[in-house]
């Protein structure tokens, strides 16, 4: 306890007894979070059981018209990025530095490019017509409550994105934080808090992908 | 012993000029900030309230019109709700004496709490803006599809509620961690004051349920922009759905406006009949189970809605459970008394009001969380009554209560007993003269949200205004004296009540470190077994 | 005594059937309610001056904790009576949401802000509902815009109108009198005047008012040939559903006579069991037809497409309950009955 003290006292608040129940609060605070965030799409979530019941062979038929390889690579990018991710306070415990910046880098890198496909993905449904409520002019489905499939598509694709976005910005802070070595092995939780909030926007996709491209 | 306070500053006194309360990361200066705003909101929204009871003096509309009369209710409802009740006691109370209570120098995240406040005073500023430049007209519940279709400015309000939200979460977040992460060694769950475990319920309904809440705002909103169609039946929404979605976090926040209290109350009867709670398992139990429960009662105000004869059934037995859990707490404050050595003080009459009320309360929610029984009051002044009686006579008493107790904690000194009691008398009686009338008036079957009634609903209505007239008497008298010891008030010493709650363990006002050494809680709160009441560290 | 009770918590008229039931809940509640308050008071009255602190008083109090058997009680005991109350109020509740057979439909639409009322044979009428004492009525209550609900404190009766669904609710008034009307959703600026009526009358007087008023709708149907020959089979609300079904095209894809097509056909489509693509099984009512209009895909039969439109705001109340009537008046032929009769109520008293 007392070299730890030492070594990394400039991290810890004075609040805290020990440095470790600085991290353990830090954690359990980002769990917190998550959970909340996690609260945020149930309430998305439970508004498209409920419709998915009352209009399911319709939810089907507008599914046939989403883009399952674009939804597919989106996919994988977010996958291999979190792997990314998760590498990098391995790396940083190495004291390999320039390995975690780089491995975060390539994450945004992902990132960015999942949402330049949700952007052309958007783009084309709006080109279609497939779009929410009043605007609506899908020429294949015109069908009463099929409005409804693409107004949560919007929604939900649209919150998700939202996250991504604030996450990319998060990982990029970490990066030049990391650049800066204001982010060291000693005291590694900004990193391991990031990627947990990256990880959990990547689960969301997990669910968001089968749900409005698959089944 | 310790160091006299002379030597020490004050929180209040560490750090001097407006700045430094604006950017302070003391948890108790942001309790302080958080008590200025909510008494400011406090007294707007009960502005509002007397306007209403004004006008319903008489049965036709003559000092607001129907268009003033819809938004004046919808203002009071707003206001009252999301900027007084929710906040009302965990973040001035809770912020400044959490800490204090576990044996800590501060919240987990003192920057994120400072952040809260902000956030809570942006939301607060953009909703009343809302109300004051347009007004809306929906009701605080925002009912769809009225208000999606409602020509009036709703969505101000949705996103002022929103933002205000959020501020909720963080604090709930906040006071989670710094509970299981903060506590002082030796202090185990089992020993944590009940004022403790209380926020402790209230933090975790907060951060589950409130991000629902933002979510169906967040849909009514872009309804209203976007028309995307979700609640609207002409492109095959459903508008109730709105309602199931509003009521899982509306129905857990009234349990975020009363647990608070309840452990107001915990703390404040133990410390005046000089009594260790007569059970405190039971009071930690119905803690725990209010918050769990109450997540799956939210159907039992949609009885009369559409939903299924079946659900309706689920919701009304599991509220029967709820309720359980606020009785059991009833005994055990009363059984607490048993054996004491009663001291009758402003805060504990306050106390004994809230008893009495929520008792009212509890037993006419049961009546109307009762399938068939709701079928004739839902809706009517009987609900207006059971709300306002758990709302105000139990909610807002407890606010009360905390406040007279923990004033010479926070300002380290004292106001006047006679008239505190003599306020606190007006202001039980005005509450009964004020609300009893409202069981009547729905059994009678006056509808809710009426601008204009038939005459056969007057009486009772005169006889409401009456006691809110009261009501509003007292509060003044509470303002006037309150004022007058924050200024020329007798120093109150550090344990005026020779209460043995943990609170009591820091000077008060506390120094900005809050202990001086660090504390050791060596015997349970409120034992009273033996004469001396906590070392002051 | 009950009488009493009602008097002394302000409760209006007992005036349905249903009233007199539920309100002996209303008096156990309350009156228990106020007996434990009472008792609570005491108590609490007698601690307070008999553990007052006095001058002199020890400043140490014992340690009392609440014995086991007593924490069990104060769970158990409010348990039992909450329970009680739940069981009481749920069969009251699933009584009050079964109308019996045979009951006199009407059709309820709520708009902002006024009343509407449409009668399966015929009559209509805004803001004053008329009623036949001593039979059971049924609602079929919809909105047209915002959520309005359908409140008669002298029933006790109470359902809210949604709109693009039709909800059911029941009464069985016993003695002719006027009752008031009031909506208890908020549904904006003169929501305090959306008040209505709702007026009994002895049988005969209803039968009187009902033939009264019938008189005037069937002179607007007699142009039609056609109608006025189904109307003399079926009834003249049966013939203004087969008429409205012309003008809304519901021919293109339903039949009446049996044949397949791209919806079921109506022939013996009412009360008849469908089992619904969900595997659930449902029974073709007033509700499920009316809501079939408004909300098509919602309940779609196993075996058809979700290809139907919804009629939501293009039929009136009343066209709405001229089409069910007319899809009830649609049976099939069987040996020794009738190929079409009118819907006949028999008044059944429980």
């Amino acid at each position: 306890m007392s070299t730890e003290g030492t070594h990394t006292g400039k991290f810890r608040a004075e609040h805290f007894g020990t440095l470790g129940a600085q991290k353990d609060a830090a954690h359990l605070g980002m769990w917190t979070f998550l959970a909340t965030e996690l609260l945020l799409f149930t309430g998305l979530f439970a508004v498209y059981a409920v419709y998915r019941w009352a209009y399911g062979g319709l939810f089907h038929e507008a599914q046939k018209h989403m883009d399952v390889l674009l939804g597919t690579v989106n996919t994988f990018l977010l996958v291999v990025s979190s792997t990314l991710v998760a590498l990098a306070p391995r790396a940083l415990e190495a004291k390999r530095t320039h390995v975690a910046t780089l491995l975060l880098l390539g994450a945004i890198a992902m990132g960015l490019a999942f949402l330049v496909l949700k952007g052309v993905e958007w783009g084309h449904h709006a080109h279609e017509g497939a779009l929410p409520g009043q605007w609506y002019a899908f020429e294949k489905l015109r069908v009463p409550g099929a409005s409804l499939f693409y107004t949560l598509y919007f929604l939900m694709t649209g919150l998700h994105a939202l996250h991504m976005l604030i996450g990319v910005v998060v990982l990029a802070v970490l990066a030049v934080r990391l650049r800066r070595r204001t982010i060291t092995a000693e005291y590694p939780v900004a990193l391991e808090l990031g990627g947990m909030y990256w990880h959990f926007v990547d689960i969301i996709w997990l669910f968001l992908y089968p749900l409005l491209y698959l089944a | 012993m310790s160091p006299p306070p002379a030597e020490v500053p004050s929180y209040l006194t560490a750090e001097a000029g407006l700045w430094s309360w604006l950017r302070t990361k003391d948890h108790k200066r942001i309790g302080v900030l958080y008590l200025v705003l909510v008494l400011l909101f406090f007294a707007l929204g009960g502005f509002f309230a007397l306007a209403l009871r004004l006008e319903l003096l008489t049965p036709e509309p003559d000092v607001l019109g129907p268009m003033a009369y819809n938004r004046a209710f919808t203002l009071h409802g707003v206001i009252m709700v999301w900027l007084f009740l929710i906040p009302s006691v965990p973040t001035t109370f809770g912020n400044f004496l959490l800490p204090i209570m576990v044996g800590a120098r501060d919240v987990a995240f003192p920057r994120l709490n400072l952040f809260s406040w902000y956030l809570f005073a942006a939301g607060g500023v953009i909703t009343l803006w809302g109300l004051f430049q347009g007004g809306a007209d929906t009701g605080w519940t925002f009912y769809t599809p009225y208000s999606t279709t409602s020509g009036t400015d709703v969505l101000p309000i949705l996103v002022g509620v929103f933002i205000i939200g959020f501020s909720s979460i963080l604090t709930g977040l906040n006071f989670i961690v710094t509970v299981h992460t903060l506590r002082a060694p030796g202090l185990t769950w089992m020993r944590m004051p009940l004022f403790v475990w209380a926020l402790y319920g209230t933090s975790l309904i907060q951060v589950l349920a409130t991000p629902i809440l933002g979510m169906v705002l967040l849909l009514v909103a872009v309804e209203r922009v976007a028309g995307i169609g979700l609640f609207d039946v002409g492109r095959g929404g459903d508008p109730v759905l709105f309602q199931h979605l509003f009521w899982f976090y509306s129905h857990p926040a009234v349990y975020i406006m009363i647990l608070p209290t309840m452990g107001v109350l915990s703390e404040v009867i133990c410390a005046f009949s000089r009594k260790n709670p007569f059970s405190y398992r039971m009071i930690v139990l119905g803690t725990v189970g209010i918050a769990f429960v109450g997540f799956f009662s939210w159907g039992h105000h949609m009885f009369v809605a559409g939903q299924s004869v079946a659900g309706s059934g689920a919701f009304g037995a599991l509220s029967m459970l709820v309720a359980i859990f606020t009785s059991i707490k009833v005994f055990t404050w009363i059984g607490t008394l048993y054996r004491g050595s009663i001291v009758l003080s402003a805060p504990l009459v306050y106390a004994l009001g809230f008893i009495f009320f929520i008792f009212f309360g509890g037993m006419t929610g049961v009546a109307v969380a009762t399938t068939s029984a709701d079928v004739h009051w839902h809706d009517t002044y009987f609900v207006v009554g059971h709300f306002h009686y758990i709302m105000v006579g139990s909610a807002l008493m407890g606010f009360l209560a905390a406040l007279h107790y923990w004033f010479p904690k926070m300002f380290g000194r004292m106001y006047p007993s006679g008239p505190a009691i003599g306020s606190a008398v007006l202001i039980i009686f005005g509450f009964i003269v004020t609300f009893l009338p409202h069981f009547l008036l729905g059994n009678m079957g006056m509808p809710r949200r009426y601008a204009t009634y038939p005459a056969e609903f007057q009486a009772l209505h005169v006889a409401s205004t009456a006691g809110a007239s009261l009501l509003a008497y007292g509060f003044l008298g509470i303002a006037g004296y309150l004022v007058w010891a924050l200024v020329k008030g007798p120093l109150a010493g550090d344990n005026p009540w020779r209460s043995h709650g943990y609170e009591w363990a820091s000077h008060s006002p506390p120094p900005a470190a809050n202990f001086l050494t660090p504390p050791e809680f060596e015997r349970e709160p409120h034992d009273y077994t033996v004469v001396e009441a906590p070392r002051v560290y | 005594m009950s009488e009493l009770m009602r008097r002394m918590l302000f409760l209006p008229e007992a005036a349905s059937t249903f009233a007199t039931r539920v309100d002996g809940l209303h008096f156990f509640v309350i009156g228990m309610s106020m007996l434990v308050a009472t008792g609570l008071a005491v108590v609490g009255l007698v601690f307070l001056v008999r553990y007052k602190r006095r001058p002199g008083d020890a400043p140490t109090t014992p340690r009392v904790e609440a014995p086991h058997w007593m924490e069990a009680l104060f769970l158990s005991l409010p348990l039992t009576f909450f329970l009680l109350w739940f069981v009481i109020g749920f069969l009251d509740f699933s009584w009050f949401n079964s109308p019996p057979r045979g009951a006199l439909d009407v059709y309820v639409m709520g708009k902002q802000w006024m009343w509407k009322f449409a009668y399966a044979d015929g009559p209509s009428s805004v803001g004053v509902l008329y009623v036949p004492a001593g039979r059971p009525v049924r609602l079929l209550i919809t909105s047209r815009d915002v959520i309005h609900s359908f409140f008669v404190p002298d029933f006790r009766v109470k359902h809210d109108a949604v709109p693009g669904r039709y909800t059911q609710i029941w009464f069985e008034a016993p003695r002719p009198g006027r009752h008031a009307i009031y909506c208890t959703e908020y549904c904006g600026l003169m929501h305090s005047r959306m008040r209505g009526e709702v007026v009994v009358l002895a049988p005969a007087d209803f039968e009187a008012w009902s033939a009264q008023e019938q008189g005037g709708d069937v002179a607007t149907l007699s142009p039609f040939h056609e109608g006025a020959e189904v109307e003399e089979a079926r009834g003249p609300m049966a013939a203004r559903g087969r008429r409205v079904a012309a003008e809304k095209g519901c021919f293109k894809c339903h039949t009446e006579d049996g044949t397949p097509h791209i919806g079921p056909t109506w022939l013996g489509l009412y009360l008849r069991v469908e089992r619904l693509k969900s595997g659930e099984d449902i029974v073709a009512d007033e509700a499920y037809l009316t809501r079939s209009m408004m909300d098509p895909d919602a309940q779609v039969v196993a075996g058809f497409l979700p290809v139907m439109p919804t009629y939501l705001g293009q039929l009136s109340a009343t066209d709405a309950a001229a089409l069910v009537e007319y899809i009830k008046s649609l049976r099939p032929a069987r040996p020794g009955e009738a190929v079409s009769q009118e819907p006949v109520y028999v008044p059944t008293s429980r």
